[in-house]
């Protein structure tokens, strides 16, 4: 079994990229995980072609969780909105690598969960996703 | 010198003890990752003995049946096994008679049952419950319910910083005046401290305050004398204490338990149905509404009967030992932070730690990565974990089954965990 505490996931975990708050995100959402008490904030900034300008994310959590949402901030920058709709669970679970408990699955899935409600929330088809969402 | 050489002896008949006791445990024999399992989540469930498992075989497959109503063979054969267990758990904990002994799904079970039976009669608007500041949820929502909707109010007895209550809050609150229960853990599950109930019973009965222990983390532990802590309700579950999950244990006094109405009404707790009113059996029947678990009933007795043939101070020392084997390796580990009291004779075997940054569930995945199992998290004790400061911590509890060698594995794992997050 590999161990899903990489170097790659001690990286991000110690040395997030896109750590922080945006100042004029037109898409803000945020969730907890109660379980584990993992908080995760997604923004996004669109230029005027809905393509992603900017990306941030904000929180605090296990390394699975925090490692995977600066991850995911990354695989988002530069691309369409419809593209970021369709980012997969096991799109994340091949960037985070390793084997991940159904508990644990939970942390690596959180941001993505929380990024999916931002952008439905934008693009107002929120009652369409419900399903989609908890499925994460 | 005499004293010298039986202090050798009991420490070498106990290590002889425990390896003999693992073979009683089946799952022992597991391996998580090619490694034989650690299993050091004693304070969520504790394994359970072949005695116990054969005990709950026995009952299926020979004399499985409703009790009490049947009059044939194997029903009185059940229902002889099922208040046989119930003496069983009224010697465990020395309890003056079996009928004060109520069966119910478990600690949990037992609260809520004191809380809409007793707490519903007796207490009012303006009445004070007093819980502690170290309080496991089920020994704090209960009360919240009940103080909400009767107009009464909650008082909280803090805790030091080495995890102690601060006594002296208890006294004030008496002093205020109108405190009708105090409810309080006999063991932390977060800390471990052992709190000193017979002390804090003797005080609260001065004020003519009741007492609630619950003793989820200490009746599995050591010997429990209901009638010298002289506490009024002990509430604890039997599947801490090598027994089935499902089962669990309400102590109260008897003239108390005769005094509260039913819990849940129906079927076994009543004496006469008419179409518009009944009449109820005495405790403990009258608060056990429908069929029980009459089986779970059964394997709670074959655990008190193993833990009283290991004996329970034995299975105290032993938790003991262990406890103060770890707390020292673990405390040698760069960068860890231990709560709670610090000498092992003041707390149960339940061992609650950060190591510096590294998440407290990363840490509990880290160590399942080495088949060590261990639990991470708030413990079901938010308010204690704010008092603390930490979102959550890593939990290692032992039992009487768990060796020196085992918390090797566990500092080894601890120290692995260290190097992969570069602390």
């Amino acid at each position: 079994m590999s161990s899903v505490y990489s170097e790659i996931i001690l990286d991000y975990y110690r040395h997030p990229r896109n750590k922080g708050t945006l100042e004029h995100p037109q898409i803000s959402a945020k969730d907890s995980n109660p379980l584990c008490g993992d908080i995760i904030e997604m923004q996004l900034e669109l230029d005027k072609n809905n393509d992603v300008k900017d990306v941030k994310f904000n929180g605090q959590g296990c390394a699975i969780s925090q490692a995977s949402a600066s991850m995911l901030t990354e695989l988002v920058k530069g691309k369409k909105l419809d593209d970021v709709r369709n980012i997969s669970k096991e799109e994340i679970l091949s960037l985070i690598g390793g084997q991940l408990s159904a508990v644990r699955l939970k942390c690596a899935l959180l941001s993505l969960k929380v990024l999916k409600t931002g952008v439905y929330s934008y693009l107002g088809s929120e009652s369409s996703s419900k399903e989609e969402l908890s499925q994460l | 010198m005499q004293r010298h050489a039986q202090v050798v002896s009991n420490k070498e008949s106990s290590a002889y003890e425990v390896a003999r006791i693992r073979t009683d445990f089946p799952i022992l024999q597991r391996e998580i990752n090619g490694r034989p399992l650690v299993y050091l989540d004693n304070a969520a469930t504790s394994q359970k003995p072949a005695q116990v498992i054969q005990a709950l075989n026995q009952f299926y497959n020979h004399y499985n049946a409703n009790v009490y109503r049947g009059v044939y063979r194997i029903s009185e054969e059940a229902t002889v096994a099922y208040e046989e267990a119930r003496r069983k758990v009224a010697q465990f904990i020395n309890a003056r008679d079996p009928s004060e002994i109520v069966f119910v799904r478990g600690t949990t079970e037992a609260i809520n049952l004191v809380a809409y039976s007793w707490g519903r009669s007796n207490i009012g608007l303006g009445d004070s419950i007093m819980l502690t500041e170290m309080e496991h949820h089920s020994n704090i929502v209960p009360w919240q319910q009940l103080a909400r909707e009767k107009g009464a109010s909650l008082k909280y007895v803090g805790i030091s910083d080495d995890g102690r209550l601060i006594r002296g809050d208890a006294h004030q609150h008496l002093e205020a005046g109108n405190v009708k229960l105090l409810a309080v853990t006999h063991v932390s599950n977060v800390l471990g401290t052992i709190n000193p109930i017979r002390e804090l019973t003797r005080e609260a009965h001065k004020y003519g305050c009741k007492v609630l222990v619950d003793g989820a983390q200490s009746v599995p532990h050591m010997p429990i004398d209901v009638q010298d802590l002289n506490c009024d309700f002990l509430a604890f579950s039997g599947h801490k204490m090598c027994g089935p999950t499902g089962i669990g244990v309400l102590y109260g006094k008897r003239e108390l338990l005769q005094q509260m109405e039913p819990y849940q009404s129906g079927g076994e707790m009543i004496r006469e149905v008419h179409l518009y009113e009944a009449t109820f059996k005495d405790a403990p029947f009258k608060f056990e509404a429908g069929t029980t678990d009459i089986a779970g009933a059964i394997g709670l007795g074959a655990a008190t009967d193993y833990l009283s043939n290991l004996g329970l101070r034995k299975v105290r020392d032993h938790d003991k030992e262990i406890t103060k084997y770890a707390m020292d390796a673990l405390g040698k580990v760069k960068g860890l932070t231990m709560y709670g009291p610090a000498d092992p004779e003041t707390r149960g075997g339940v061992i609650s730690f950060n190591l510096a940054d590294v998440h407290a569930h990363d840490m509990a995945s880290m160590l399942d990565e080495d088949g060590i199992a261990v639990r991470s998290g708030h413990h079901c004790a938010q308010p204690l974990m704010e008092r603390l400061g930490v979102a959550a911590t890593t939990r290692a509890s032992v039992y009487l089954y768990n060796t020196e060698d085992e918390i090797d594995r566990l500092v080894e794992s601890v120290e692995r965990a260290g190097r992969v997050f570069k602390i």
